[in-house]
């Protein structure tokens, strides 16, 4: 198991090709989206915008394997034997951080789990300015820092493809930046980076995808909104 | 607990009451008893065991097992003693909200429950030359661990709030309900036993004591009153730091982190 | 693999004695429950020994419901559930690794303080330790049982009182054979050996069947 994770984390194999094709999302009944398609190549970014409901969050759990779509295919190539899941970090809402645990023994867990270890605890969470935090327990940080605890979990373990929900929230602009910086990085080493997001996230050339519910003339809307996403697609490939 | 990074004043003309629970007054105050009241409960303890041991007589039935109730009914009596003295804060906490109170009611439920086990475990010791058997379900002892289960109850309610305050209150309402529970615990409990038991088995203690034992036993008694205050008072300190380190580090937390911009030095806060 | 999965217990172990957690309250519930019966059936000490070992398991498997609920719910809650999907390993492991942890801070001390709490019932050494020897052979099965259970309500607010009623009926036939273990070895026609093995035996196929099951519930509960 291991070894098959370590196979698809070597920083010179080509990295990770992602590719979603006609993606259908329904939950309890009602349709969220349908006809959904991109493509990203090693050191590209995705934004998917869209309102409240519209179907972001969804995305992301499909992607992550926590959802299984309607309908649909995603492809990933180029990681060996890895599975998606294996591939990725998550960073959403539910932050995964343990309250009675310390920031660093939280990501030190992360670490041990995921596998593929990259950075120490201590040096991740330096790099987003809470060194301090190492040895506090993570009950006491507010909810930016929380934020910034997870999204230190990002740096601790080599994962090509980095999921995010809304990961500028309760993060102040210096914060922001500071992702951005981190964000950039990451794709300059290969990865991927799909988040959706509400605001600008700082990357001049990250491809968007809107997610737009699908209303009363259905059909015309999927087709226009998939024609959408392949326009924007192949803008990038 | 003060915003300003000032220290608490006392308000201008207190009473003595209010001086002594205000949480700074009570570490200093607290800080310079607690060493003499170690110290003078060790002395009585020490005087205590001596009589205990080599002044007081073996009983003519029960032989030197007898001894056992210098450790047994001390620890009975610290086991109701906290549960009264923790009513007392509840009452405290629930009218006054003050924040000592809490304090108070927090330190004494572990010691409670480790004088109750104390005297569940001696007594069942004690069961076992007089009865044949380690536990009995004689109406005190049966009363006690009742007693037990109330103290266990309280301190797990305590563990699962994490909000202090709002973790006070719950407990307060808990210790005030046990508090009118008790003597009808105690009552069913007595009905129940003179129900299935003969009256005739052995009463622990009795009601008539040699005051060759008596005396002893209320040195014990004197010496484990004074030992469970000096545990109380040091319990109480720990709180109260273990509230000031919680506060501190949630304003250290912040404070490093709003340094990362501009490094202001922030006066240290006064906690509780 | 083995990395992973003692990373899991290790954190969990850590988890339960940072918080506390629900091993020390269902064991002050095994005592509750060990103290109640005499109150109903009367503090006879000779019948007491004679149904001391039934009560002491009947108390178990109440007390093995303790902190049940929260085995899976609050890691679904924080988030914490999704990393360890995302760990490279069978979710199975994961599941395993937890139940493993949930054992050892719940069942284990229940199988070690029931010679303590079996003075209550006036039981004899031998009875004593018959019991514990069952409760030490049963209980994994008990959780590992109520993990499927803890699974299947992960997601559910007020799964609490889904899961007694779900997972009860299951653990019927693991008490049957832990009290005619226990009562076996305080004498009778059994020899003490058969209802033992047959307990091991429902433990390893909980084991197997719980753990699947178990992975099973979570990866579709979203």
């Amino acid at each position: 198991m291991e070894a098959r994770a370590a196979r698809g984390r070597g920083r010179g194999s080509p990295g990770l090709r992602l590719s979603v094709e006609d993606l259908a999302c329904r939950r309890s009944g009602r349709r969220i989206f349908a006809g959904l398609s991109f493509a990203l190549a090693p050191g590209q970014a995705l934004a998917v915008t869209g309102r409240n409901g519209a179907g972001k969050s969804s995305l992301l759990a499909i992607l992550s394997g926590r959802l299984r779509p309607d309908a649909g295919r995603i492809r990933v190539t180029d990681v060996g034997e890895a599975s998606l899941p294996e591939c990725l970090h998550g960073v959403g809402h539910r932050d995964g951080l343990k309250a009675a645990l310390t920031a660093g023994e939280n990501l030190a867990f992360a670490r041990a789990l995921l596998g593929a270890p990259r950075m120490e605890p201590r040096a991740a969470l330096a790099r987003l300015g809470l060194d301090h935090a190492h040895d506090l327990p993570v009950a006491y940080l507010s909810a930016g820092q929380r934020r910034r605890v997870a999204l230190a979990r990002l740096l601790v373990c080599h994962r090509p493809l980095w999921l995010l929900d809304e990961p500028t929230a309760a993060l102040d602009a210096a914060s922001q930046a500071l992702l951005a910086g981190l964000m950039e990085e990451h794709r300059a080493g290969g990865g991927l980076v799909v988040a959706a997001t509400h605001q600008a996230l700082g990357l001049a050339d990250a491809m968007t995808l809107a997610i737009e519910p699908p209303e009363q003339s259905q059909q015309s809307q999927q087709s226009q909104q998939s024609a959408h996403a392949m326009a924007d697609a192949e803008d990038w490939l | 607990m003060s915003g300003s990074g000032s220290t608490m004043t006392p308000s201008p003309s207190p009473s003595l009451w209010t001086r002594l629970s205000n949480p700074s007054h009570f570490m200093r105050w607290s800080g310079a008893l607690t060493p003499w009241l170690a110290a003078l409960s060790a002395l009585v303890l020490a005087a205590g065991l001596y009589l205990a041991w080599f002044v007081a007589p073996p009983d003519y039935q029960q032989g030197e097992t007898v001894r056992i109730m210098f450790i047994h009914v001390p620890a009975a009596w610290l086991g109701v003693f906290f549960y009264a003295s923790m009513s007392l804060s509840a009452v405290g906490s629930l009218v006054w909200r003050h924040p000592l109170a809490d304090v108070a009611q927090r330190a004494a439920a572990p010691i409670g429950a480790a004088f109750t086990l104390i005297c569940l475990v001696t007594g069942s010791l004690w069961g076992k030359p007089m009865w044949g058997t380690y536990w009995v379900w004689d109406a005190r002892l049966t009363s006690m661990l009742l007693l037990f289960l109330i103290y266990c109850g309280l301190i797990a309610l305590w563990r699962a709030i994490e909000e202090p305050n709002r973790a006070a209150r719950a407990v307060s309402i808990l210790t005030l309900v046990g508090a009118v529970n008790l003597p009808i615990i105690k009552f069913s409990v007595n009905w129940w036993s003179t129900l299935h038991q003969p009256a005739s088995i052995l009463r622990m203690g009795g009601p008539t004591i040699d005051p060759s034992m008596l005396y002893p036993l209320l040195v014990m008694i004197a010496a484990a009153t004074l030992g469970g205050i000096t545990l109380h008072l040091y319990a109480m300190r720990t709180e109260v730091m273990r509230r000031r380190v919680r506060t501190l580090t949630i304003r250290e937390a912040e404070r490093l982190d709003a340094g990362r911009a501009q490094t202001v030095p922030a006066a240290l806060p006064q906690p509780l | 693999m083995i990395g992973v999965f003692a990373a899991l217990v290790a954190r969990d172990l850590a988890l339960a004695t940072r918080i506390g957690g629900s091993g020390a309250l269902s064991l002050v519930f095994f005592l509750m429950i060990v103290a109640l019966v005499p109150f109903a059936l009367g503090p006879d000490l000779n019948l007491l020994a004679r149904i001391g070992p039934a009560i002491l398991w009947l108390a178990a498997v109440l007390a093995t419901l303790i902190g049940l609920d929260r085995l899976f719910q609050a890691d679904a809650e924080d988030g914490s559930l999704d990393l360890m999907g995302a760990a490279p390993v069978p979710l199975e492991i994961v599941v395993l690794a937890k139940v493993t942890a949930h054992w050892l801070t719940t069942g284990l001390p229940l199988a070690l303080a029931a010679p303590l709490f079996g003075l209550l019932v006036a039981l004899d050494g031998a009875g004593m330790g018959a019991t514990a020897l069952t409760l030490l052979a049963g209980t994994p099965a008990l959780t590992f049982i109520g993990a499927v259970g803890a699974a299947l309500t992960a997601s559910i607010r007020r799964g609490g009182l889904i899961l007694a009623v779900l997972v009860l009926p299951l653990m019927v036939p693991t008490l049957i054979f832990g009290v005619s273990a226990a009562q076996a070895a305080l004498g009778g026609t059994v020899p003490f050996a058969t209802p033992l093995s047959i307990l091991a035996g429902l433990t390893l196929i909980a084991a197997v069947v719980g753990t699947l099951a178990a992975a099973a519930a979570l990866r579709w509960s979203e």
